[in-house]
């Protein structure tokens, strides 16, 4: 317990750097995890070069699903939408740090879910993306 | 004061108290209302049952199988018994309270009921009671409507009345809602139903296991629930039904057992309750949900409601007196041992885990209910909820464990 709630993703969740709206925007999707009731929306920003110049997120969850869509846009400025594309639950994992038992993986990983989706302008999200 | 030294000692009759958590943690279940815990005497009886006794029941003519149809004809007996029910072949064994539920859809309601007929539902539905009907609808192009709730989570009975002008066919209520706690007044629902020409169908998964439960006073059709919340094992549960209403209904499954003759060209169906029991049952599950029957007579199920009225006044004294926890439902008077609550600006995830952590274990969640959950505009709540083996000392440390959650998300 005291690995998950460590003070990095306490320091995320309860001081978001990535919170709010990007309007317009170039790439957006939201989704939510019904079985937990977490509900995420995010925006992504590009420039001509596919570049992401800007993130953001809307959301409510548990502190590992809010945390995990701060550090995982955090991480995104600066890098391209190929990149966003080829992200992987295993970057999710590195990026938290901690070990999840199978519930809690798909609060970190709605927001892999949702980035990629948003990467591939999908019209709906399958579980295929949190690979 | 003999009842109260009874439920200091009763832990002990329960092997999994024994267990650390995490290590080092005592355990503090406060998850009876997914399932139970077990006691020795109902371990016991399966053990033996698979140890000395185990034979295919209904057939074979040894002394085995003639031992072991007896153990498990002897369990519905004292289900039947339990709940004051006269005529045991009016207990159905089933999977669990979900199949004894999907029993009725398909085998009375795809039957008897027509298009456009009405089904009368209610707000505190969990999806068992919920998405049998749903199916059944869309099979049979039948109407749902629902018995709203007020804002302490309790049936408007008023609504329900005017309800009923519309002819329903059939009321389905839980007899306790496993969110909020509320205990619905059966009898007085299912005689406004039957004077309205319904029949009704209960589902018994919270009240069966918690407080006496009278089926020939509250007179319902159909009354549905699981042994495995009632110290029982998983895989059985019960589906009571009234003798002439089960005596129409089509077999459900087809299989051995459930009928008396086949041939080539066909089957004729077995008599009651066997039409329903389709191929080899849970047979020492069934040995062992009489044994929990036994062992929770042995404490009494009226002493058990009481003891778990107090826990459950004690909580939500505790829970209300903290900052930022709201509880969800009516006044401990009004409800079984279930407490459901929000902490402001903390997730229910959140909270169960770090209780975990202390070895408390809750349920974090919509406890298979998620549209009363929307209907309530929360996402999900924290749910402690008690049995007999529960104390106060269990809710001390889950006081404690919610001063350590603020103290984490301060």
């Amino acid at each position: 317990m005291d690995d998950l709630y460590r003070e990095q993703i306490l320091d995320h969740y309860k001081n978001p750097r990535q919170k709010g709206q990007i309007n317009p925007s170039d790439h957006s999707f939201e989704d939510e995890n019904p079985l937990c009731g977490d509900f995420l929306h995010i925006d992504l920003k590009t420039d001509d070069q596919g570049v992401i110049t800007d993130a953001k997120f809307e959301g409510h969850g548990c502190a590992i699903s809010m945390a995990s869509a701060d550090l995982l846009l955090e991480s995104l400025i600066g890098k391209t939408m190929d990149d966003t594309k080829k992200l992987s639950k295993q970057d999710i994992l590195e990026m938290l740090g901690i070990e999840l038992s199978p519930v809690r993986l798909k609060c970190a990983l709605l927001s892999l879910k949702v980035t990629k989706a948003a990467a591939y302008d999908l019209k709906e999200a399958d579980d295929d993306l949190m690979e | 004061m003999v009842q109260k030294e009874r439920f200091e000692k009763i832990k002990s009759d329960f092997p999994i108290f024994k267990r650390k958590i995490h290590t080092d943690q005592k355990l503090v279940y406060l998850d009876s209302a997914a399932t139970s815990q077990k006691p020795e005497k109902m371990i016991q009886a399966m053990d033996d049952f698979y140890r000395n006794s185990n034979a295919n029941i209904h057939r074979g003519i040894h002394e085995l199988a003639e031992e072991a149809t007896g153990l498990y004809e002897d369990a519905r007996l004292r289900i039947a018994r339990f709940l004051k029910v006269e005529d045991a072949r009016q207990i159905i064994f089933t999977r669990n309270t979900t199949e004894s539920i999907n029993l009725v859809a398909k085998a009375w309601g795809s039957t008897f009921l027509q298009k456009n007929d009405l089904i009368l539902l209610t707000r505190l539905e969990h999806h068992s009671n919920l998405v049998p009907w749903y199916m059944l609808k869309e099979a049979k192009d039948l109407r749902i409507s629902f018995i709203e709730i007020t804002s302490s989570g309790e049936l408007d009975l008023v609504q329900y009345a005017a309800l009923l002008e519309q002819k329903p066919k059939l009321v389905a209520f839980t007899h306790m809602s496993n969110v909020t706690g509320t205990i619905n007044p059966a009898q007085m629902i299912t005689k406004m139903a039957h004077d309205a020409g319904a029949m009704v169908l209960i589902d018994g998964a919270q009240s069966a296991p918690h407080f006496p439960v009278n089926l020939t006073e509250i007179d319902a059709d159909f009354f549905a629930f699981s042994a495995h919340k009632m110290c029982g094992p998983t895989g059985i549960g019960v589906l009571f039904g009234k003798y002439a209403l089960l005596e129409q209904m089509p077999a459900f499954l087809g299989g051995g057992d459930m009928i008396r003759k086949v041939t080539f060209e066909g089957f004729s169906a077995n008599a009651i309750p066997y039409r329903f029991e389709a191929g080899t049952p849970s047979i020492a599950e069934g040995v062992g949900f009489g044994a929990a029957i036994d062992y929770l007579e042995s404490v009494g199920m009226g002493a058990i409601a009481e003891h778990e009225q107090e826990l459950t006044r004690y909580t939500m004294k505790v829970l209300g007196d903290e900052k930022g926890i709201t509880i969800v439902g009516p006044d401990a008077e009004k409800r079984g041992g279930v407490v459901s609550f929000s902490m402001d600006g903390i997730h229910p995830h959140d909270v169960a885990q770090i209780l975990d952590s202390d070895g408390i274990a809750v349920r974090a969640g919509h406890h298979c209910a998620m549209p009363l959950h929307q209907h309530l505009n929360l996402p999900a709540t924290t749910r402690a909820s008690f049995y007999l083996y529960n104390s106060i000392d269990d809710i001390d440390a889950l006081v404690r464990g919610l001063a350590k959650v603020r103290k984490v998300f301060a």
